[in-house]
């Protein structure tokens, strides 16, 4: 598959792994603009992508994305924070329409404009907030280049199985780092298969009558033989647009539960049990790493720690509050302000054993992780 | 049915609203140029036009206020159906949010219609002054009648480079208007012109449609322009990203008895950030895991520009630096932008530092040189050999090696440095 034999390695950035897993796995269309920390995304989506589109803006960058997924296309796009917050609106549009396509988000210090080279992880929040209703938009998170490869597939696949955009939420950190690497390590990755409508039933096709795992079959909008009604405003399973009916809100609803439906098939964490541990951290992104190293130096100090890294972050899968109610100490670290995952999973409730380690505008390190298992 | 085009007689628009018109004249249109309703995809706005779309045997696609001009473009995009007819409706509310988005279908003359119905206000919202809203014409939030002038979106789409625009009277059959725009391949948009019976009509109660074109200035005509419609071909490059990255193999040995960690410093322009490839590279030549990041600020030309390297014989999970145990500063920026780190580091730390600087207080061991004086661009790349040198944890002939395969060698004056080397 690759170019190196066994043993040898290559300096690489997470950017370039991302970019060639994405189009490996199916992506037809990078749309994108320039945007720190993204940028290496977009160079290298414009030699790899079978098409490449500048667009003049964010809020053109997914409407065209949606447009393109609309005939049958996989769009996908990079950005950062700034970028992001313009798109949320026709973010909305997309899930609303059920059209697949994925966003690669690149943590970076904020607020507003902040330090466009500095990395963080600080949009949690927004993602858990970020569809009107309170509806979940699955995101996954990269903390390793093994991620990086691994993720953006399963990214893919996920959009075009639930019909969704997806949210593939890395850091500068990650994507603007240089490291050796041995690119055999990687497996081999599957282009994404797309089923259209189910013709073989005769019906007139309502475009979003769900199936068993309530998604609703596709049938793009340039075909001619069934008519296709997408709309982003209430509707029923015809398209049609509805104030609040009772199938209307159904179909809101099925929003919702379809993508916690499927959700087994697209949880992704690593759980690093040590045996007779009291002791856990949490860690997910780029604090991951760190957290490796800590907990693989407690461990080695006889202060036994467990370790687990969700990856994917919404919908968020029951098992990692499961996990955590095991552990008489636990420590969640991650690069920002206010405990975001510790806010996801409680909200204003959380255990009192459970403590944050935060930072902002600095990596935490390992030793920082350390201090607080042992505080 | 008046057409196949419609499911209904009954179309859901206010008595006398020129929407109406609008569709009907559409649907005409499209018979006359002989499309079946699944070939055409009809993308609504928001606004009292858009509801159209349940009256329609068309494909439809409804998305948000302003945007559908955009979203058109994505399906226009993504079509290889060369038989399908896209037609956007927008009003003159959605024209002005989504200004951007017809300028740029027009730039690129994406083959789609857009159909503006303009009745000179907001109309679902409550009859506010848009864009399009003629100097003196009243609305709900202009009573004493707009003091502005509107936008030519005909005039402005021609000048961004659509193949044709036109401007009609939403008076009497102007199907063949239509048409004519429907048949441009290419980006065409007609601006249909109407009076909002619910707000338009009761706020200027005896103003007639003439007369508020003929006084607005904005008055009916066509403009073109031939220009080939833009067609996405696909773009890539290669087929695979890692093709052309180099596989690096161990030539050299390395000794490093435990991970190091490097901070390489200068200025903007000086070569720091090849300098730190040359340290990666070379030390990958000499068996050894490396991480690297840039770090300068945004305006990338001036400041300081920082590296950050790891080194380890095992693979590197974390990547961040606190305090190094190397420093490596070639300028007066890079000593700035690192000197509480340099007074951080500890006994055993060795600061490389450039000899026309002042040296931080630290208790990092200090070997001064004086980088710079084989040229400021030459200044950094020379210190990695220089650090090659001291420390032995890679061979120089590693860092030459590196140079000669970035393809380097040419523009480097190797042979000053291998003599400054064996001065040093």
């Amino acid at each position: 598959m690759h170019e190196t034999s066994k043993g040898e390695r290559v300096l690489t950035d997470a950017s370039r792994l991302i970019t060639e897993s994405l189009a490996r796995a199916g992506a037809d269309a990078f749309i994108g603009y320039p945007i720190t920390p993204a940028n290496l995304l977009y160079k290298y989506a414009s030699e790899r992508m079978p098409l490449m589109l500048a667009a003049p803006d964010e809020i053109t960058t997914l409407q065209w994305m949606t447009g393109l997924a609309a005939t049958g296309k996989l769009p996908v796009t990079a950005t950062s924070f700034p970028g992001y917050a313009l798109m949320i609106e026709s973010i909305n549009m997309a899930f609303m329409m059920e059209l697949p396509m994925v966003i690669v988000l690149v943590q970076r210090l904020g607020p507003a404009t902040g330090t466009a080279t500095c990395g963080a992880q600080g949009d949690l929040s927004l993602l858990r907030g970020q569809i009107s209703g309170g509806h979940s938009l699955p995101v996954l998170a990269t903390c390793s280049f093994q991620d990086c490869w691994e993720l953006p597939a399963e990214a893919v696949k996920t959009a075009i199985e639930l019909r969704t955009p997806v949210v593939l939420l890395t850091s500068k950190e990650e994507v603007m780092t240089t490291k050796s690497f041995d690119l055999n390590s990687l497996k081999n990755i599957r282009k994404a298969t797309r089923k259209y409508g189910d013709d073989a039933s005769g019906k007139k096709h309502k475009p979003y009558q769900p199936a068993a795992n309530l998604v609703p079959w596709f049938l793009p909008v340039n075909q001619q033989d069934q008519q296709v009604r997408l709309t982003a405003s209430t509707h029923d399973q015809m398209g049609l647009l509805q104030h609040s009916t009772e199938e209307a809100l159904d179909n809101t609803l099925r929003l919702e539960k379809k993508a916690k439906h499927s959700l087994d098939n697209f949880t992704f964490y690593e759980y690093h049990q040590e045996k007779n541990a009291e002791n856990l951290v949490v860690s997910w992104g780029i604090t991951a790493p760190s957290a490796r190293v800590a907990v693989s130096e407690l461990n080695h100090s006889g202060e036994k720690t467990s370790l687990l890294i969700p990856k994917t972050l919404l919908p968020t899968p029951q098992i990692y509050p499961d996990i955590i109610h095991r552990y008489q100490k636990v420590i969640i670290a991650e690069e920002n302000l206010n405990n975001q995952l510790g806010d996801l999973l409680w909200g204003m409730q959380k255990p009192s054993n459970c403590r944050f380690a935060g930072s902002l505008g600095k990596m935490i390190t390992p030793n920082q992780i350390i201090e607080e298992v042992r505080s | 049915m008046s057409n196949m085009f419609l499911n209904t007689d009954n179309l859901p628009f206010c008595k006398g609203c020129g929407h109406e018109l609008i569709a009907r004249n559409t649907t005409r249109a499209l018979e006359k140029l002989n499309y079946d309703p699944l070939e055409v995809i009809l993308v609504s706005d928001i606004g009292c036009h858009g509801i159209i779309d349940k009256s329609m045997n068309t494909h439809t696609v409804h998305g948000l206020h302003g945007r559908s001009a955009a979203l058109a473009s994505g399906i226009v995009l993504g079509n290889d159906n060369p038989g399908s007819k896209v037609i956007v409706f927008m009003g003159d509310g959605g024209t002005t949010i989504g200004l951007q988005h017809i300028m740029e279908a027009a730039r690129l003359n994406l083959n789609v219609t857009v159909v503006v119905h303009n009745n000179y206000l907001y109309g679902m919202t409550g009859g506010q002054t848009s864009g399009l809203t003629p100097i003196g014409f009243k609305t709900t939030t202009s009573s004493e009648g707009n003091p502005f002038g509107s936008y030519d979106i005909c005039k402005l789409a021609h000048a961004a480079g659509a193949a044709f625009t036109s401007r009609v009277a939403g008076i009497g059959d102007i199907s063949d208007k239509l048409a004519l725009a429907f048949s441009v391949k290419g980006f065409s948009l007609v601006e249909v012109l109407e009076i909002c019976p619910s707000y338009g009509v009761k706020l200027n109660p005896k103003r007639k449609l003439q007369e508020i074109i003929e006084s607005s200035g904005k008055k009916p005509g066509e403009w073109t322009q031939h220009r080939e419609e833009f067609v996405a071909h696909q773009t890539h490059k290669t087929d695979n990203l890692f093709k052309d990255l180099p596989a690096i193999k161990k030539s050299f040995n390395a000794y490093l008895k435990k991970p190091l960690s490097v901070v390489m410093s200068g200025s903007a322009g000086e070569g720091v950030q090849l300098a730190a490839l040359l340290l990666s590279t070379s030390s990958m030549l000499s068996g050894l895991h490396v991480t690297q990041k840039g770090s300068y600020p945004v305006t990338v030309g001036v400041g300081f520009s920082t590296s950050e390297i790891n080194l380890s014989h095992h693979y590197i999970r974390f990547h961040g630096i606190q305090v190094p145990d190397i420093a490596i500063i070639t300028s007066a920026d890079g000593l700035a932008h690192n000197r509480k780190k340099i007074e951080l580091m500890e006994t055993g730390g060795k600061l490389f530092i450039d000899s026309s600087l002042e040296v931080p207080s630290t208790n990092a061991k200090i070997l001064r040189y004086d980088f710079r004086g084989l040229g400021a661009r030459n200044a950094s790349i020379f210190a990695v050999l220089y650090f090659a040198l001291k420390t032995c944890i890679i061979p120089t002939a590693s860092v030459f090696s590196s140079i000669e395969q970035l393809g380097k060698s040419d523009k480097l004056p190797l042979s000053k440095f291998k003599e400054a080397l064996a001065r040093a």
